[in-house]
C-alpha cells in the first residue's frame, strides 16, 4: 500500500470510528439512561399488559448489545422512529425544519465572511493601531455577549423601538403557505414564484436572527484571520515584495492572504458547523421554524425520538464539515501534503 | 526589607537560590502582565466577581427569595438598584447570588475537565503506540459533537438540572485538553531531562506525574481561562432554553428565561441578568487573553 492509499484508509477508519461514536452516543443516551423509555411512550398509569407488549416490541426486552444492533439496523434504513409530539416520522419533520436553519446559517456565514475577514486583515495590517483595539475590543464582545441576550436585545431596538423589522417568525402570517415549496429556503421559493412581497418579507424577517449570528461568527472570523495576517505577514517573502517595490495593496492581497486563503478555508467550515449549534438559542428566541427550535421544543417535550434524531442529523453535519475542512486543508496547502 | 531592595533581590541575574529564581521568574511575568491594562480590567472583574459570590449574604440588600407582589417588575430604584422581578424579589440579591451558582458551576467543571485532560494526554503522549492511538481516537470522537447540541439531549435525557449541566458541559470540553497535554508532552518527552530522570530510575507514572505534567500547566491554565468564558455562556445557554439550572435558581440563564416574555415591556428585568453573564464571560476573556500574551508568547 502506498501512502496515499494508507492515508485515505486512515481517514476512513477514523470517520467510521467517529460515525459509531456518535451513534453510540445517542443510542447510550436514549436507552441506558435512567430514563424509561416505556414510561417516557406510554406514562406511568398504562396497565401491565400494555407496558409488557410495547416492551417487547420495542426490542426493550433484549440484552443492550442486541438493542444496539436493532438501533443501528434501523438507522442504516433511515428510520429515527416517530416523533411522540407531532406524530410523524422524525425523518419527515427534519426534512421541513431543515431548509429553514439552512437558509439562516447559510447567510450568516456570507454576511460575517464579507465583514469578518476584510476587519481581520485591517487589524493585522495595522497591529497595534487604535483600528486594531477597536477591533479586538469588538470582537472579544462578539465572544463574550450570550447570543439570546443579543437576539433579545436586537428585537427589542429593531422590532419594538424602531419599528425597522417585522417580528419574530420567518414570514408574514399573510404570506405563510402561499408560495409553492421548491427549496425549501423562503427567500428563494418566492422569488421563483414571482410574489415580490413575500420576498421582501422573508428577508425581513431572516435580517435579525442572520445578523445576530453573523455577528456572533464575524467575531472569531476576524479573530482567526488577524493571528494568520500577522503570521503571514512576518514571511521574509513578504518583505522581498516590498523590497521588489510592489505596491502594498498587492503585497496584502495577493501575496500575504493568498497564503493564508487555505487555513481560512478551515475556518470558515468550523465556523459554519458552530453556526447550526449557536441557531439553536437564537431560533428559539426568533421562532425561527428551524431544526434548532425543532430541537429544544423536543426537549421540553421529552420526545426523545426527535431529540436523538435531531441530534444525529447536526452531528453528521459537523462531522461532514470538519471532514471537509480538513480535507480542504490537505489538498490545497502544498506544506501538509 | 524595603520595596527598592525587595525588586533587585527579584531582578537579579545571578540567583542565589531556586526560590529566587522561581520568585524572579513570577515577578517579571507579573510586570509584562501588569503593564496590559485590558487584562488587568479582566483580572479585576474576575476579583470582584469572585468577592460578590463569596460575599453575598452580606453584601445582598435583600433575601433573593423574599417575595414582595405589591412591587412587581419594578424599575430601578433606591430601595431596589437593579428593580424587581416577576415576583418582586429583589434583581441586585438574585444576581449575588448568581454569581455562586455560576462561578460554582464553572468551578465544579474546569476542576473535573482540566485534570481529567491533562491525564489522558499525558499518557497518550508518554506511552505512544497502541495507548495513543485509542485515547486520540476517543478523543476524536468527542471533538466531533456539536457540543450544545450533545449536552442538551444528555441533560434531558437525565434530569434537567445544574448537577446534569455540569456533567454534560464537562464531557463536552475535556477533548481539547486532551490534545493540548498530548502536544506538549509529545515535545518534552525526547528531552535530556526526562531521559537522565529515567536513568535514576524513575517510573514512568512519578516521570509523567512530576516531571511531564507540571511543564503542562502554563498552557492548560491559558487554556482554561479562556475557556471559562465559553463555559459561562455554556452553562447560562442552557438556562435559558430550561435545561440548566431551574426556578426558583438565581442562575443568570435560568433568570433570563423566566423574565423573557416581559422583555418588550420591562426590558431592564431580562437585561441585568443578560449584562452580568456579558461581563463576567468579558471579564474571562480579557484575563485569559492577558495571561497567553504572558505565559505563551508564541500563539499571541
Amino acid at each position: 500500500m502506498n501512502g496515499r492509499n494508507g492515508r485515505l484508509a486512515g481517514t476512513a477508519a477514523s470517520l467510521l470510528l467517529t460515525l459509531f461514536g456518535l451513534v453510540f452516543v445517542t443510542f447510550f443516551i436514549g436507552r441506558v439512561m435512567p430514563i424509561d423509555p416505556l414510561i417516557a411512550i406510554l406514562g406511568d398509569h398504562a396497565p401491565e399488559d400494555v407496558m409488557a407488549r410495547t416492551r417487547v416490541e420495542l426490542g426493550l426486552d433484549q440484552p443492550l448489545v442486541v438493542q444496539f444492533g436493532l438501533y443501528v439496523w434501523r438507522l442504516l434504513h433511515g428510520d429515527l422512529g416517530r416523533s411522540v409530539m407531532s406524530s410523524n416520522l422524525v425523518t419527515q419533520d427534519i426534512a421541513r425544519y431543515f431548509p429553514a436553519t439552512i437558509e439562516l446559517a447559510t447567510v450568516a456565514i456570507i454576511v460575517a465572511t464579507l465583514i469578518g475577514v476584510p476587519l481581520g486583515v485591517l487589524a493585522a495590517v495595522r497591529q497595534g493601531s487604535v483600528i486594531d483595539k477597536v477591533i479586538r475590543v469588538v470582537c472579544l464582545a462578539g465572544h463574550s455577549i450570550p447570543i439570546f441576550l443579543l437576539a433579545l436585545l436586537s428585537l427589542l431596538i429593531f422590532y419594538a423601538t424602531l419599528d425597522w423589522a417585522p417580528g419574530t417568525g420567518r414570514a408574514d402570517v399573510a404570506f405563510e403557505g402561499m408560495n409553492p415549496v421548491v427549496t425549501g429556503f423562503l427567500t428563494i421559493d418566492t422569488a421563483w414564484a414571482g410574489d415580490w412581497d413575500a420576498f421582501y418579507d422573508a428577508w425581513a424577517h431572516l435580517a435579525q436572527p442572520a445578523g445576530v449570528l453573523a455577528y456572533f461568527s464575524m467575531a472569531f472570523i476576524a479573530r482567526m484571520t488577524r493571528a494568520f495576517m500577522l503570521d503571514a505577514l512576518a514571511g521574509e517573502y513578504i518583505i522581498t515584495a516590498r523590497a521588489k517595490g510592489l505596491s502594498a495593496l498587492r503585497v496584502i492581497w495577493r501575496h500575504a492572504f493568498g497564503n493564508i486563503a487555505v487555513r481560512l478555508i478551515t475556518v470558515l467550515a468550523l465556523t459554519y458547523a458552530g453556526l447550526l449549534e449557536g441557531a439553536v438559542v437564537t431560533e428559539t428566541v426568533f421562532s425561527w421554524p428551524g431544526l434548532g427550535q425543532y430541537l429544544t421544543v423536543s426537549l421540553l417535550n421529552a420526545d426523545m425520538n426527535a431529540v436523538l434524531g435531531a441530534t444525529l442529523v447536526v452531528g453528521l453535519i459537523y462531522m461532514a464539515l470538519n471532514l471537509f475542512a480538513d480535507a480542504a486543508y490537505k489538498m490545497f496547502d502544498p506544506r501538509v501534503r | 526589607m524595603s520595596d527598592v531592595v525587595k525588586r533587585a533581590w527579584l531582578l537579579s541575574d545571578a540567583p542565589t537560590s531556586r526560590s529566587q529564581a522561581a520568585w524572579g521568574r513570577r515577578y517579571r511575568l507579573w510586570c509584562d502582565f501588569s503593564s496590559n491594562g485590558l487584562a488587568m480590567t479582566g483580572l479585576v472583574i474576575v476579583v470582584l466577581l469572585v468577592l460578590c459570590a463569596v460575599a453575598a449574604p452580606l453584601l445582598a440588600p435583600y433575601d433573593p427569595t423574599l417575595q414582595e407582589l405589591a412591587n412587581r417588575l419594578s424599575v430601578p430604584t433606591a430601595a431596589h438598584w437593579l428593580g424587581t422581578d416577576e415576583l418582586g424579589r429583589d434583581v441586585l440579591s438574585r444576581l449575588l447570588f448568581g454569581a455562586r451558582v455560576t462561578l460554582g458551576m464553572v468551578i465544579a467543571v474546569v476542576v473535573t475537565v482540566a485534570p481529567f485532560g491533562l491525564a489522558v494526554g499525558c499518557v497518550a503522549g508518554y506511552y505512544g503506540g497502541w495507548a495513543d492511538t485509542i485515547l486520540m481516537r476517543v478523543t476524536d470522537v468527542f471533538l466531533a459533537f456539536p457540543r450544545l447540541i450533545l449536552a442538551l439531549a444528555f441533560v434531558a435525557a437525565i434530569h434537567p438540572g445544574v448537577t446534569s449541566a455540569v456533567i454534560a458541559i464537562a464531557l463536552t470540553t475535556w477533548p481539547p485538553y486532551a490534545r493540548l497535554a498530548r502536544a506538549e508532552t509529545l515535545t518534552i518527552r525526547s528531552a535530556d531531562f526526562i531521559a537522565a530522570v529515567r536513568l535514576t530510575g524513575a517510573s514512568s507514572g512519578r516521570i509523567i506525574l512530576r516531571h511531564i505534567a507540571p511543564l503542562c500547566l502554563g498552557s492548560l491554565i491559558v487554556r482554561v481561562t479562556l475557556d471559562m468564558s465559553a463555559i459561562i455562556l455554556f452553562a447560562a445557554s442552557l438556562g435559558f432554553l430550561g435545561m440548566g439550572a431551574q426556578p426558583p435558581s438565581p442562575e443568570w440563564g435560568t433568570m433570563i428565561a423566566t423574565a423573557r416574555r416581559f422583555f418588550l415591556d420591562q426590558w431592564w428585568v431580562p437585561l441585568m441578568p443578560g449584562l452580568a453573564i456579558f461581563v463576567a464571560s468579558l471579564a474571562f476573556n480579557l484575563l485569559g487573553d492577558g495571561l497567553r500574551d504572558v505565559l505563551d508568547p508564541k500563539q499571541r
